[in-house]
């Protein structure tokens, strides 16, 4: 398979859950495209960490992503660390893990993948694509290179390019992990020392964005943790240390560190509309796809803004485009979260959108 | 292929939708600018199979409709119009909407911008109703169908039906079709203007297309 960077991938392993049963004319599977640090465990336990899936609140019987009515299918993008190669992976040329030698990938290279397995499963066209955030990235990316292989196209709090504020933020997290001399030079797998301090810290700073004021406050405030006082040291005084640093110290047990560094990396590449002469609504030229784009009010790592910026592309290229902003204090995450407006105009528009697909009558 | 066939006509329809929807062409293309929660167009989908798509300034309505099926983004009809390709519609409502928006002239021009007509309708300001309790009460009318008090209602740009069609001619707007209608709710003429139909007429539906000279 060729990739962006220029060079081709020659074989490569992709893993990824299903829930739900294909109907006859493969019409009804819908691929859900994960996030940053996600993986296929969409809705089944996360083998590491022993822990629920991601989008458990979306996929399952009756739920939005209805198990009894859809197929649905979660990949773990190319450059993963959950069975989809990547660079802690095996470099047949070298017999050694991949490390740096691994390509750079970008969005346009994970949705290449997986266009390779819509054709090997035989699914002419996926009934829906869906994700939040690098996911939403990959839903706008798939709608606009394979159009007519998608039906519908829910792209969540993302955008069509990664802004400046948030390649600064993934440039933090990488230098936090190359800053760490466990790093080795990203050739730390036979080693027993490993970047997980680095890693841990490039998490913490990535949380604080994923949240928001607001939700920090209304979670922890000021409160102290597990103390009555201030203790005049760097110990963990705040909850919110207290919270941050779990955060980061469970990451590094399920994730990769060069995964990480590449999975960022082919965020920040992402540009959508300097793929097509600097406009994004060329980027949807003629699309038949029918679009819901959600926001959130208290997301600011992808602002509602962002997203209008997509609707409005898909309102000049006359596509059907729904759009709705969710207002919520819960920031970027309230995707993964119980966010019942959310549910609400997903759940409203497959409804639609199946019956126009002549799924459901 | 239509998405909104789930809806089907209604027989309750308001008056001025009922008017509405008997000027379209089944099967077009329809903007509803501030469409509300989507009875309108819902309606246009089941009545005359239209291929309708909506903005929407409040969430909740925009909520609504996108959970009903209905495509329909949040967005402003005096900012928002700009992002639409030319012609991209057969028809732009603009339903009771238009004495809410900062820029009435701009917004017009807008509409037929994206819509090859537009059809507008709006409340007559100068109904005997509304003149007889500005002129009785000293005070900013309030009616039945006008009943938020001045410093609260999202009307800022009343017109009347002479105004109205004053404007038309200003911007060289050719009248299609009007209907004229009473408060309740018969239609009293389908001429573009009278004395009488500014005296009596409480609700106005224009169809509107490019002067030949615009």
């Amino acid at each position: 398979m060729p990739l962006d960077c220029g060079t081709t991938i020659s074989s490569f392993n992709m893993a990824y859950c299903a829930y739900g049963i294909l109907n006859d004319d493969k019409s009804n599977a819908i691929l859900v495209c994960h996030a940053l640090t996600g993986d296929q465990f969409a809705a089944s336990r996360q083998p590491v960490t022993g822990k629920d899936g991601w989008w458990e609140q979306m996929i399952g019987p009756g739920k939005v992503l209805d198990t009894d009515k859809y197929f649905i299918i979660c990949t773990n993008v190319l450059g993963g660390c959950m069975g989809t190669t990547g660079p802690k992976d095996i470099n047949p040329k070298t017999d050694k893990p991949h490390g740096l030698d691994f390509p750079v990938i970008t969005i346009g290279d994970m949705v290449r993948a997986q266009a390779l397995l819509q054709d090997y499963l035989e699914i002419k066209s996926w009934f829906s694509v869906v994700g939040g955030s690098m996911g939403g990235m990959q839903t706008l990316q798939w709608a606009s290179a394979y159009p007519e292989r998608c039906f519908t196209a829910i792209p969540i709090a993302c955008a069509a390019r990664h802004s400046a504020q948030n390649i600064a933020f993934h440039e933090v997290g990488r230098q936090a992990v190359m800053a760490d001399p466990n790093w080795q030079g990203g050739a730390y797998y036979a080693s027993d020392k490993q970047p997980t301090a680095g890693l841990a810290v490039a998490r913490m700073a990535a949380h604080v964005t994923y949240l928001s004021e607001a939700a920090l406050h209304r979670k922890f405030g000021r409160n102290l943790q597990d103390r009555d006082s201030l203790t005049y040291g760097f110990d963990a005084d705040f909850q919110v240390e207290s919270y941050l640093r779990y955060q980061g110290i469970n990451f590094v047990d399920r994730f990769d560190a060069n995964s990480y560094l590449y999975i960022t990396r082919a965020m920040d590449y992402f540009d959508l509309a300097q793929d097509h002469g600097g406009s994004l609504a060329a980027a949807f030229e003629g699309t038949k796809t029918r679009f819901c784009v959600v926001s959130f009010s208290s997301d600011w790592l992808f602002p509602t803004a962002e997203n209008r910026e997509v609707v409005h592309a898909l309102i000049a290229a006359a596509a059907n485009v729904s759009f709705v902003e969710v207002e919520t204090d819960k920031g970027h995450d309230a995707f993964l979260l119980d966010t019942p407006e959310m549910f609400k105009t997903i759940q409203g528009f497959l409804q639609s959108s199946a019956k126009a697909r002549e799924l459901i009558t | 292929m239509n998405p909104q066939k789930n809806f089907a006509p209604r027989k309750d329809i308001r008056v001025d939708w009922q008017l509405i929807a008997d000027m379209i062409n089944p099967g077009s293309r329809v903007l509803d600018v501030g469409c509300d929660d989507g009875q309108l167009l819902a309606h246009l989908s089941a009545a005359k199979d239209v291929d309708g798509r909506g903005i929407e300034l409040s969430q909740q309505g925009v909520n609504t409709c996108v959970a009903n099926g209905l495509s329909v983004v949040q967005g402003n009809a005096d900012t928002d119009l700009v992002y639409y390709p030319e012609n991209g519609f057969d028809y732009a409502i603009l339903s009771q909407t238009l004495q809410a928006t900062y820029q009435p002239h701009v917004v017009m021009e807008q509409l037929l911008r994206v819509g090859r007509r537009a059809i507008v309708s709006f409340p007559n300001f100068a109904h005997w109703r509304c003149r007889q309790y500005l002129a009785l009460n000293g005070r900013m009318p309030m009616t039945s169908s006008l009943d938020i008090p001045w410093y609260e209602t999202p009307n800022i740009h009343f017109c009347t039906l002479k105004d109205f069609t004053a404007l038309c001619d200003e911007m060289n707007v050719k009248i299609e079709q009007s209907v004229i209608v009473s408060a309740s709710g018969k239609i009293m003429t389908r001429s573009h203007y009278s004395a009488f139909a500014n005296f009596f007429g409480a609700n106005c539906i224009f169809m509107l297309s490019k002067g030949s000279n615009s």
